[in-house]
This record gives structure tokens, sequence and C-alpha cells, in this order.
């Protein structure tokens, strides 16, 4: 299941940066996550409270931030939301577009205290 | 934890009481993956290797697409193959007896290959020796697309046998591939699996990348297949000295 993986490294992160900066109760964690990695939020919410188990983010809230695929078109240069999971320009009708948004995956911030 | 709501009212930027702190991150959770990759990447171009990171689904035939690559290129281009399998060592016997070098990684029940485990088998790869290195990914379409081995083109397999859904399932590897096999042709009667709509379909999700129909047990396809490999293991290598490598194309 993919979002273990990615829930786990998340995890490894926040422990860390707790570790760091001598917090040893985490409250809140925002996890920003670009469409392209197809996590769902059930299941990454799932796995980061199985994972976070005797953790210091044990009972944490997780928030998640969605970012929608944003692509540019090579041919046209025209910005697009892609329509479902074909990558078609609007404009010139070209498949051949590059990723601009979407591809995040990163801990925004977390609390704790 | 309570919010001092009297605190926030007099321009206090601190929600909540003094003792509770915000930390920024804002570090990429695959940074570790990142890093080994690019040591990866940067060891194979040292020893002029090409790396091919395969990804499929379980079943689709990585295995025999990659036995009968290795008999079409024997003294061609030498080839190594690297196994991600979640238990057992089955796939890289099989590969072994085509004649190739294997090293199996066993991923213990994680759904994909990471870099760290892809650089720990380069070390027991003869990469001075070695043309084209294929990482056979776990059978999954998931989560490998979302993790650089240090790989130069990803390849995604599909079989007629797993339908033509797949591609909209998971368009990401679909996407990032650099081409896509489509397996088991010679199965193509007895399915439902529509070739042209599934064509058209992967040029729409990505019209940059090669598609090979092709069929380990007929053979269809896999010359096309295989002159591709050594136009990219060409583009790699040295210039060529007389009477030296493998130029790709028709070679032999
Ligand atoms: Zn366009």
């Amino acid at each position: 299941m993919h979002e273990l993986s990615l829930i786990h490294a998340l995890i490894d992160t926040v422990v860390q940066s707790a570790r760091e900066n001598g917090i040893t109760k985490v409250t809140k964690v925002k996890l920003v996550v670009g469409e392209s990695h197809g996590a769902l939020p059930d299941a990454l919410q799932f796995a980061f409270d199985i994972l976070t188990v005797d953790t210091v983010c044990a009972g944490a809230e997780l928030a998640i931030e969605k970012n929608a695929l944003l692509l540019k078109c090579r041919e046209c240069a025209r910005e697009f939301h892609p329509e479902g999971y074909l990558f078609c320009c609007p404009g010139c009708g070209v498949s051949n577009a590059a990723l601009v948004k979407g591809n995040e995956l990163y801990v925004e911030y977390f609390e704790g205290e | 934890m309570s919010v001092d709501i009297n605190e926030m009212k007099h321009g206090s930027k601190m929600k909540g009481t003094v003792s509770k702190l915000r930390i920024i991150v804002g570090r990429d959770l695959l940074h570790a993956n990142a890093g080994r990759a690019v040591e990866n990447r940067a060891l194979l171009d040292k020893n002029r290797v090409v790396a091919v990171n395969l990804i499929s689904s379980p079943g689709s035939g990585k295995t025999t697409l990659l036995e009968k690559t290795a008999e079409l290129l024997r003294g061609k281009m030498s080839i190594g193959v690297v196994v991600g399998d979640l238990y057992t060592a089955r796939d890289a016997q099989r590969i072994e007896r085509a004649g190739v070098t294997a090293v199996q990684i066993n991923t213990a029940g994680l759904c994909h290959l990471t870099a760290d485990m892809v650089g720990r088998a380069l070390q027991e790869m003869p990469l001075a020796r070695l043309d084209i290195l294929f990482v056979e990914n776990v059978g999954n379409l998931v989560c490998p697309a979302a993790f650089d081995l240090g790989e130069h083109v990803k390849v995604a397999l599909l079989s007629v046998t797993e339908g033509i859904d797949k591609p909209a399932k998971y368009p990401g590897i679909f996407r990032e591939a650099a081409a896509t096999v489509i397996s088991k042709a010679d199965l193509l009667p007895y399915t439902d699996f529509d070739l042209p709509a599934c064509l058209g379909e992967m040029r729409q999700i990505n019209g940059g990348q090669q598609v090979f129909v092709t069929s380990a047990r007929s053979g269809q396809g896999l010359d096309r297949w295989c002159h591709w490999l050594g136009q990219l293991a060409g583009d790699n290598l040295p210039p060529v000295e007389a009477g030296g490598s493998y130029t790709g194309g028709t070679g032999g």
C-alpha cells in the first residue's frame, strides 16, 4: 500500500525535526500532497493512525492539502488542469505537456509542545 | 490545548499558548531517496551502463520479457538484471538460467524498490562489463512510479489479459514511461482487449512514448523492442572504435 510508505517517510521527517526542536508531543501535522501521487486521503489517515502509535506524533491531527495537477503544453504554452487522466491540451489538442504543479510531497509544518 | 482568545485579539501571532510551537519543515519526503538515486545514476554513467526501470502489475510477463530479450541480445549487448520481489528468488533464478547476471532484492513486503536497495545491488553487479541494466521492479503500478531509482528510463509493461482499463486507472506510470510494452499479444484473439483503443489512449496519455506490441511466444515486436534498447545503450556508449562495441540498430 502506497500510502503506508509515504506516511512512513512523513513520520521519519517529523520525529527527527521534533527531536531537533525539543518537541515531545506533536499535535498537528500539515501534509501537502500533489495529485500525481495518487494517494487517497482516507488511506493516508489510516496509515497515519496506525504508524504513529508509540511515536511523538501519536494522536496528532493530520491536515492534508491536495494540490491538483497543473500542466503546461509544450506546443502552445497554455497552462491547464487535465480533464480526467488524459493530458490533451484544450488549446491545441496535442498530448505533450509538462507538469507545473501536482507533484508535491512534503510536510509544510507541524505543531507541538 | 486551549486557544487564548484575548491574546489573539491583542494581535499575538501565536495561536494558542506560549508553549505551543509551529515548526516549518517544507522538505520533500522523498528527499533521501532522490539523493541516493543521483548517486546510482552517477555510478551507472561512469560505467556507461543504461538503466531501465521495468514497471508493471504482477503477472504481466516482466520476467518472460527479460528472458526473451536476453536471448535476442546475446552476443550483442551485455545485460544485467536487478530483480525486486516481495519474498522469493524465483524470478532471479529464471533470469540467471537465461545466462544473465541477476541480483535479487527481497523487499520483505514493501511494495516498491527504493534507490538505496538498488544502490546496494549495484555493488554486486559487474557494471564495467554491462551495457544495459534492467531493474525488474515489484509488481505494482502505483508505488514504483514515485520512487526514482537512478534509472535512465522507465518502461511500463501491460499484458493484454489485464484489460484496457489499466492506463486510465494508473496514468502516472504510463505518463512517465519512455516506452510501454504491450505483452502477450498472441492472446489477443482470446480476450476482449481493444488494441486500437488502447493505442489511442496511450498516445493521449503520453504522446512522446514508444509503444511495442509484443509476444514472447511468437516473437512479435521483440525485434523493434531490442532495436530500441540498442539505441538507448548506443546513446550511452563511447564512440565506436574499430571492431568495437555495439552501435545500436541491426547489429549481429
Ligand atoms: Zn497546446
